[in-house]
């Protein structure tokens, strides 16, 4: 079964890449910039899906003490952070050439920053207590805490600033993307979706491969 | 009712403690002073960059020290082994939460106010003036930061590497409540006025409720020990 999706996500991944290098032409106005798009609206999208469910999963570990739910937490959590570092590492590569600068404090990006930063710490936590039990039981907290955070962070720093283009897709009205631009981009995201189901489930077993070893 | 009474009894006896020994407070009003000393020095003496950076200061100033009280919550319970009291006591546990968050709120709201008497003092920070408005966005956005602070402080109280990791996840969580208390307190300064900046206080507001009610649903599994 893992090995299967394990091949799924390679030629996923190989598909993805065809679609984003073979396929779509060239950005009239940005040139072979844009292509990066293709991994970093997947990758942020695919991260606040992954803190979703650390958010389900503290829950349900928080009401039941199954510890299934908090090996999920934490995989979702480390393979979430992982994907917001991919965001903000492909997007300042795209915003130099565009924008000319690698990081400016707009604010989707500083709302992804702190995102970053938090989960960050939800790790740290994990890390910090030595106590297996009792980190599951503060890290859902944080987990909690975190993801309600997520909305108040975005309103704020919103109103504090903003330079990002708006979002071209999930907006109100008609899509203004061309067919083929969409499409490549709606194939990365179920890629990176995938990419995410296979290293959670990976990261899983090891977790209680690691927990069968020291009891 | 009886609920209440529990954590009346947990502010009570946290006031009392902080009566006798007035240990907090007094290290609190000279970390204080000495904060004002350090902004004086690393800015300079020039008094329009000064007055520009006010609110952020100010609010530089409530987290600082806010750190540091927050932080040692539950330091009571943990060195005098107090904790499993804390276990022990019957009933819905969030009371603890409760009456630990009034404490602390008192507690930080003594320093703030403090703190904007020296500011008056140093800065020449027109507090009479301001002083309604001044004083809601201050009380608004307190309350959020203890909120979250009372629950992390008493997470963190069992951890080994507790000064480190408290601020490291308070800090982030803390982001929008800081940005509006900041951007509300540089509107009341200028003396527009709350009117302008509504949305600001709607989000603190929405904050507040959202961290009380995650705190009061949460504490009993942080506090299991």
């Amino acid at each position: 079964m893992n090995r299967t999706l394990g091949w799924l996500v390679v030629l996923g991944l190989v598909a993805g890449l065809v679609m984003s290098f073979g396929v779509a032409p060239r950005d009239a106005a940005q040139g072979n910039v844009q292509r990066i798009m293709y991994l970093h609206v997947p990758s942020v999208l695919v991260a606040y899906l992954a803190f979703a469910v650390v958010l389900v999963a503290s829950i349900v570990y928080l009401m039941t003490r199954r510890e299934a739910a908090d090996r999920i937490g934490h995989a979702s959590a480390e393979v979430g952070v992982l994907f917001t570092a991919i965001t903000i590492t492909s997007g300042a590569i795209w915003g130099k050439p565009t924008w000319g600068t690698w990081w400016t404090w707009d604010a989707r990006l500083t709302s992804v920053a702190v995102l970053f930063v938090m989960y960050l710490g939800y790790l740290l936590v994990r890390g910090m207590v030595d106590d297996r039990e009792r980190a599951a039981r503060y890290s859902a907290v944080v987990g909690i805490v975190a993801a309600l955070d997520v909305p108040l962070v975005h309103f704020s720093v919103y109103w504090w600033r903003t330079l990002h283009q708006p979002p071209t897709m999930l907006k109100p009205g008609p899509s203004t993307m061309p067919g083929v631009f969409a499409t490549t981009l709606l194939v990365n995201l179920a890629v990176l979706a995938l990419v995410y189901v296979f290293l959670v489930s990976k990261r899983v077993r090891l977790l209680r491969r690691e927990e069968e070893a020291l009891a | 009712m009886i609920y209440a009474r529990r954590a009346w009894i947990v502010l009570w006896k946290d006031a009392l403690a902080e009566r006798r020994s007035k240990e907090a407070l007094n290290a609190l009003f000279f970390f204080t002073l000495l904060l004002l000393f350090i902004f004086q020095f690393t800015l300079g003496g020039d008094r329009e960059r000064l007055a520009d950076a006010l609110p952020g200061l100010l609010w530089l100033g409530f987290v600082l020290s806010g750190l540091v009280g927050l932080g040692r919550a539950f330091l009571t319970e943990r060195d005098h082994d107090c904790w499993e009291g804390l276990l022990l006591s019957p009933g819905d546990k969030s009371a603890i939460y409760l009456g630990k968050l009034a404490g602390n709120l008192l507690l930080m709201l003594l320093v703030e106010a403090i703190t904007l008497v020296l500011f008056g003092v140093f800065f020449n920070l027109d507090v009479g003036r301001h002083l309604p408005a001044l004083a809601g966005v201050v009380v608004l956005g307190t309350v959020g930061f203890a909120a979250v602070g009372t629950l992390f402080a008493a997470m963190t109280a069992q951890v080994r590497a507790r000064e480190l990791l408290f601020p490291v996840l308070l800090l982030p969580v803390l982001v929008p409540v800081l940005l509006a208390s900041v951007k509300a307190t540089e509107a009341v300064l200028a003396g527009e006025g709350l009117s302008g900046v509504t949305h600001w206080l709607k989000l603190l507001a929405a904050a507040d409720a959202v961290y009380v009610a995650v705190g009061v649903l949460t504490f009993d599994a942080i506090l299991e020990g």
